[in-house]
């Protein structure tokens, strides 16, 4: 599953900037972070239309890059983060950029690794279930 | 290989005599002949005979290049207007050009000088030598055809003509060596790479000489890659007859001045007083053989150092460095003298980085960079970015001795500078 990452000076009106040439495409955002480092940041999007966001953002000269991930879905009850770190630990997994959430009674985990294929694997070995791009779309 | 090889390998205890007896016939004859240079000496209270010393240089007046166009068109000649035997010109983009008249004999040591740069880079009198540069007022062309001549290597004069003519008198006459200006040997590896023709198989070129305009090393890799050849830097300027002032040998490692024809200083261009030896500072030379126009201390604004150390050549004339930038383009940030050239070769060196930046001085002594990064240097990753924001940082503290701030914007968000216009915003409140 891809998302797509943007290049931001960090300073007002950017983050309204982006958002409005997506808006104005009908690009509709179905999940986004924002993290800045200084006077940069990155901003990245799980879009409903990746071609033309991604099109659309290049062509107001924006500097974007797409970013695989994985996107698990894990039971909303204590204990299940841990599982999925758990299991990526033992298979010398290591995590980058996580970020969770629970929408519709369903906890979601997006998770960016440098082992994609391995952790996709291990995951779906562990019984956890992997969502396509489409099942994201529909939470 | 020696041209020369006494002059050449001359001990420096012996070098630096022959330098002050040359510097001081050379001060009394301006002193004689020379109005411009009477008005100086009198002006700062200066005898003929001041100088004992070479140290004493230092007590000359500098000549600049706005002296020059001043006198020009022949307002420096230290011999009667009839004597001298050629003219050449310094490229004035605006108003008059700076004119430079030589003596028969003048131009006899300017192509000793030219031969002997040659010879040092293995040139023979069996090479080929297609001198690609522009013959006429301008010194490249002539200047160099005269030295190789004096090899005795064929020369074929063929100017920047076409391309395809260019390669014809190569290929028919086994061309080895060349006279060439950089962005053209790029565009020359182009040329025949669409016409299947590989250099390195189909030609006898194997060295070039490139100059006349600035470039990098990095061009001169892509040079010698793209065409299998060796390139030599060198320096010239018109004003010290333009090539063979000061060339690399085959170790090419900086580019052995010609001492025995010309006085070097480095000096700090805002005091003017000399440098310590391997200090980077402006280049100041004195010719110590003109007859027809001799000039003291020419301020060149070219910022470069003397590299240390003796050559493996065995060459006992001192090596300039690469020329680094013009002393024009010099700022002082928090005491420490910056060249914007050091930024450039940092930042460059980064693949991530794109080719536009801009130097801003801000608040009461900021140096902040804003930085493109290149195309294709986001990956996503904020992390990486913040890294490479970082390397840049270590690395241009390293190199200039002040800790710049140093911020990375996206490729195509700034201004677009093309050529010479001036990445240097100065916004400080001192």
């Amino acid at each position: 599953m891809n998302l797509v990452a943007v290049f931001v000076e960090n300073k007002p009106g950017q983050t309204a900037r982006i958002t409005k040439i997506l808006a104005e495409a009908g690009v509709n955002i179905c999940w986004v972070t924002i993290a800045h480092s200084g006077s940069f940041g990155v901003m990245k999007f799980l879009v409903d239309n990746l071609d033309l966001a991604v099109q659309q953002l290049k062509g107001k000269g924006l500097m974007v890059s797409l970013l695989e991930v994985v996107a698990v879905e894990v039971t909303d009850k204590p204990g299940a983060l841990q599982a999925v770190a758990e299991c990526l630990g033992r298979h010398d997994v290591n995590l980058g950029n996580c970020s969770g959430f629970v929408a519709n009674n369903r906890a979601i985990l997006i998770l960016e690794v440098q082992e994609l294929a391995q952790a996709r694997q291990v995951l779906e070995a562990e019984g956890l279930r992997l969502l396509t791009p489409a099942e994201m779309l529909r939470l | 290989m020696f041209w020369d090889q006494e002059s050449e390998t001359l001990a420096r205890s012996l070098l630096e005599p022959l330098q002050l007896a040359r510097l001081q016939e050379t001060v009394r004859r301006v002193a004689a002949r020379v109005p411009f240079y009477q008005r100086k000496f009198a002006e700062s209270d200066l005898q003929a005979d001041a100088i004992r010393s070479l140290a004493d240089v230092r007590r000359l007046p500098f000549t600049t290049s706005d002296d020059l166009r001043a006198h020009y068109p022949n307002g420096l000649l230290a011999v009667s207007a009839e004597e001298p035997v050629r003219l050449h010109t310094s490229s004035g983009t605006t108003g008059k050009p700076k004119a430079l008249l030589f003596s028969r004999n003048d131009l006899h040591c300017a192509a000793e000088l030219v031969a002997r740069s040659l010879v040092m880079t293995g040139v023979t009198h069996r090479d080929v030598f297609q001198n690609m540069m522009s013959y006429g007022l301008f010194t490249g062309g002539l200047m160099m055809h005269y030295g190789a001549e004096k090899v005795g290597c064929l020369v074929i004069p063929s100017g920047p003509g076409t391309s395809e003519r260019q390669l014809m008198l190569m290929q028919d006459f086994r061309t080895t060596a060349t006279h060439i200006l950089p962005s053209y040997a790029l565009y020359f590896a182009g040329f025949l790479e669409q016409r299947g023709i590989d250099s390195r198989r189909d030609l006898a070129w194997r060295k070039a000489f490139i100059g006349a305009e600035p470039y990098t090393e990095e061009t001169r890799r892509k040079i010698e890659e793209a065409l299998g050849l060796e390139v030599f830097n060198s320096y010239g300027l018109t004003e010290m007859n333009g090539p063979g002032v000061a060339f690399e040998c085959r170790e090419r490692c900086g580019m052995h001045l010609w001492e025995d024809n010309f006085l070097l200083e480095i000096i700090d261009p805002q005091t003017g007083e000399p440098l310590p030896e391997g200090e980077r500072g402006e280049l100041v030379l004195t010719t110590l053989r003109r007859e027809a126009m001799p000039i003291l201390r020419y301020r060149t604004r070219d910022i470069t150092r003397i590299l240390p150390g003796p050559c493996p050549c065995g060459r006992t004339h001192r090596r300039l460095d690469r020329i680094m930038g013009r002393s024009d383009d010099m700022l002082i940030v928090r005491g420490v003298n910056i060249f914007p050239q050091q930024i450039e070769r940092v930042l460059m060196a980064h693949p991530q980085v794109g080719r536009n930046y801009v130097i801003q001085l801000e608040g009461l002594d900021d140096l902040t960079l804003e930085v493109e990064l290149a195309a294709t240097g986001f990956d996503g990753e904020v992390e990486h970015v913040a890294s490479l924001q970082h390397q840049l940082t270590e690395k241009l503290k390293a190199e200039l001795w002040v800790r710049p701030k140093v911020n990375l914007v996206p490729a195509g968000s700034l201004p677009v500078c093309d050529g010479k216009a001036r990445r240097v915003i100065d916004r400080r409140s001192m």
